[in-house]
């Protein structure tokens, strides 16, 4: 691991105050990927035999798959035989408890701005936190297992509730369902688990904070979350990496379920390092990110504030199987420099009276491109499906892009499908305004861009709204004047 | 308090102000009327510091600084406040957010500490009764969907939170009916005071029948022709603009 910053680094490092790199010994497995690999990784995880023959399954799939180019990015081809799939933060022995987390990893979250101690106490939100590979501490475990919340990591699942992630593991996603996904479900080496049951309305958010830390690692986290009949959770991940000048490769695969009249909002703030102001370094981000409304009156609801990484690639769905389930998708997707996202969501309407809703705001500035690309399927037997997808796009400057690439597929006459789409660019006239009024560009901007996005923001729980305010203040600093 | 010495302004190479000269002290108010085009609209955003203008000479002192080396927000810390003729709108960004986000900006540039919630709600309060606004209207959007009287009503309602030591009202009654500009020119009225100055820029007499001015100046073609008392309006009101234009046509 190398520990001098170079120059680039040094100068970009004041924009993206989460580019510190941890010095912690990790144990890592060698670049490349073949069949060993995924036996290292799952040996080293202690896994079931049948969680590695999953894995194995999903590789040998993965092989035949041709990497997706429909995207409206563009990137040098990732070879995937540099990357490393395995990193763990070196622990000594097994940890018991929070206080026995290495020292130096609690500094790293103290950083981010989580100090796992302080969250154990005070705040009424629960945290999973994953470094590289493996998650290294899940906070409030036993105040939510008095209600019979299972909330740990997925490696931690897969040793004490095989039952469930056997039978929901690849349910939503399935292995063969694209190129990252299948990647993902060979190589995941950890990422969240959570189980809700019947009845239980969970009492605080539970969060998950993604950290990237070792050099040359791609990072392939699985989140499964099962939300049993009549039950809610508020769920929260946050991710963040050090600022490096080489592209690291993250591929997450989320599967949510929602039971008869069960209720699941998921929210992201996606801060992975975007590169620097040439375009140099940053996280490749493609995701998949799928919910499926098994039960009749469920509803999933995707609420995302995406600032980082230099692609972002990602469409968090619903499929909305259960007759009057309700799919919401809600994103602030922005843009500056060299960056790239293509990002949107699919809303598969399978059940009757169904209904979702979509509300999409990029940002863009510098010399980026967003595109937002989504699919409304209203299929034979979805008799009186509802849609409203609303897309708005604001630029600042000339030289970025705005794309929109609506796609809707009814098959059912009785259903309702809108589509509201606006692009508009931050005025003169409007900065001006608030120049005179005492207001500098800077913050005059932070204002306008908080109100573009406003209806995405009051979708986040309030603990994070600020936070993600000033994130995207930040993110757009120097884009104007 | 401020005083304008041979102004001269264009936009894209065109010549718009030639020469202007004004002096206004506190508790004055002065008004500049003038027919479309002759460069009314273009002094007030010069002194605002609009920067589609560019100074090409003269000089410029407010409160004892020169006014064209300050950028924009620096010109409104120092006290110069602008109502707009065309508000401008900013969806999704509350009124209140606004307006308490300026108010404290300017206090950071006086060095003054920021008010707290409670302080400004107070402030706030005080000032809707002055100027007869609705809070409703302050908590939408910033002047989304607002009518052209809402719009010059919020505007002096922002006068009266930042309290400027001058106020320039450009074209404050353009597109309102008679009842709209009674109602802003009383809120601009309860704002005035001895330390204070306003400068009205209008094409039309009927707002000086509310602000009554203590001078008027006829501008014409980039400068001013005609200076007097308050009477000057009513003669330019009775034997509209042509006079002017006959009387200053050599020049122009």
């Amino acid at each position: 691991m190398n520990n001098e910053l170079s120059a680039i680094e040094k100068t970009v490092l004041s924009d993206y105050k989460y580019g510190f790199v941890t010095e912690i010994e990790a144990d890592e497995a060698p670049p490349g990927l073949n069949e060993d690999t995924i036996r290292f990784i799952s040996a080293k995880k202690n896994e079931p035999e049948w969680m590695l023959e999953w894995r194995l399954k999903a590789y040998n799939h993965w092989l035949k798959m041709q990497e997706p180019s429909w995207a409206n990015i563009k990137y040098d081809a990732i070879n995937y035989q540099d990357i490393k799939y395995y990193s763990a933060p070196k622990q000594k022995k097994k940890v018991n408890s929070l206080d026995e987390i290495d020292p130096e990893l609690r500094k790293t979250f103290e950083k981010l701005g989580i100090s796992l101690d302080e969250q154990k106490r005070l705040s009424g939100v629960a945290i999973d936190a994953v470094i590289d590979s493996v998650s290294i501490g899940t906070t409030f475990k036993e105040q939510l297992a008095e209600l019979g919340i299972i909330f740990c990591s997925i490696s931690e699942a897969i040793q004490e509730h095989p039952e469930l992630v056997k039978k929901y593991i690849g349910s939503v996603v399935p292995i063969t369902d694209n190129y990252f996904s299948a990647l993902n479900s060979a190589v995941f080496s950890d990422g969240s688990f959570c189980y809700i049951p019947k009845g239980v309305r969970c009492p605080m958010e539970l969060s998950t904070y993604f950290r990237i830390n070792a050099e040359g690692t791609g990072q392939f986290e699985r989140t499964l979350l099962i939300a049993d009949e009549g039950s809610y959770v508020s769920y929260l991940e946050g991710c963040t990496a050090p600022i490096r000048d080489e592209n690291q490769l993250h591929a997450a695969v989320v599967e949510l379920i929602a039971m008869e009249n069960a209720e699941i909002k998921y929210s992201t703030v996606q801060n992975w390092y975007p590169g620097d102001k040439d375009g140099v370094g940053g996280i490749y981000n493609f995701v998949t990110k799928r919910g499926i409304c098994q039960g009749a009156h469920s509803k999933i609801s995707w609420t995302q504030v995406e600032t980082g990484s230099s692609i972002t690639w990602k469409y968090p769905s619903v499929i909305l199987k259960g007759d009057h389930s309700v799919g919401e998708f809600y994103s602030v997707a922005v843009t500056n420099n060299h960056q790239q996202a293509d990002t949107g969501t699919k809303m598969m309407h399978l059940g009757k009276n169904t209904r979702s809703r979509i509300v999409s705001k990029g940002i863009s500035a510098g010399v980026s491109n967003n595109s937002y690309r989504g699919l409304v399927h209203v299929g034979k037997n979805a008799a009186n499906a509802r849609n409203f997808s609303q897309c708005d796009s604001l630029l600042l400057g000339d030289k970025c892009g705005a794309h929109t690439f609506p796609y809707i597929e009814v098959k059912n006459n009785t259903a309702v499908v809108e589509h509201e789409a606006t692009t508009s660019k931050i005025g003169e006239d409007q900065i001006f305004y608030c120049n005179q009024r005492g207001i500098d560009t800077e913050t005059a901007v932070a204002l306008i861009i908080n109100g573009f996005a406003k209806e995405v923001m009051n979708q986040l729980p309030m603990e994070f709204a600020v936070e993600a305010q000033k994130l995207l203040a930040i993110s757009l600093e120097g884009s104007v004047g | 308090m401020l005083s304008i010495k041979n102004l001269h302004a264009s936009i894209d190479e065109k010549k718009i102000l030639k020469g202007i000269n004004l002096e206004i002290k506190p508790g004055e108010v002065h008004a500049i009327m003038g027919p479309n085009g002759s460069g009314k609209s273009t002094l007030a955003s010069v002194l605002a510091g609009r920067e589609d203008y560019e100074v090409t000479d003269g000089t410029v002192e407010f409160a004892g600084k020169d006014l064209l080396d300050l950028s924009p927000e620096e010109r409104a810390g120092e006290g110069l406040f602008l109502a707009f003729q065309y508000p401008v709108e900013i969806p999704g960004l509350s009124t209140t957010n606004f307006i308490k986000t300026a108010v404290n900006e300017v206090r950071k540039y006086r060095g003054e500490e920021p008010l707290d919630a409670v302080a400004f709600l107070k402030l706030m309060k005080e000032k809707m009764a002055m100027v007869n606004i609705d809070q409703s209207l302050l908590s939408r959007s910033l002047n989304e969907g607002f009518s052209g009287g809402e719009k010059k009503r919020n505007e002096v309602f922002q006068m009266a939170m930042l309290q400027p030591k001058l106020a320039i009202l450009d074209e404050t009654d353009s597109g309102l009916d008679i009842d709209a500009i009674r109602i802003v020119a009383n809120g601009v009225n309860k704002l005035r005071s001895k330390d204070n100055a306003v400068l009205v820029v209008t094409h039309y007499q009927r707002l000086l029948d509310y602000i009554v001015p203590d001078f008027v100046h006829v501008l014409y073609n980039g400068r001013i022709v005609k200076s007097g008392p308050k009477e000057l309006a009513l003669e330019l009101e009775e034997k509209g603009y042509d006079f002017i234009k006959n009387e200053f046509k050599v020049e122009a």
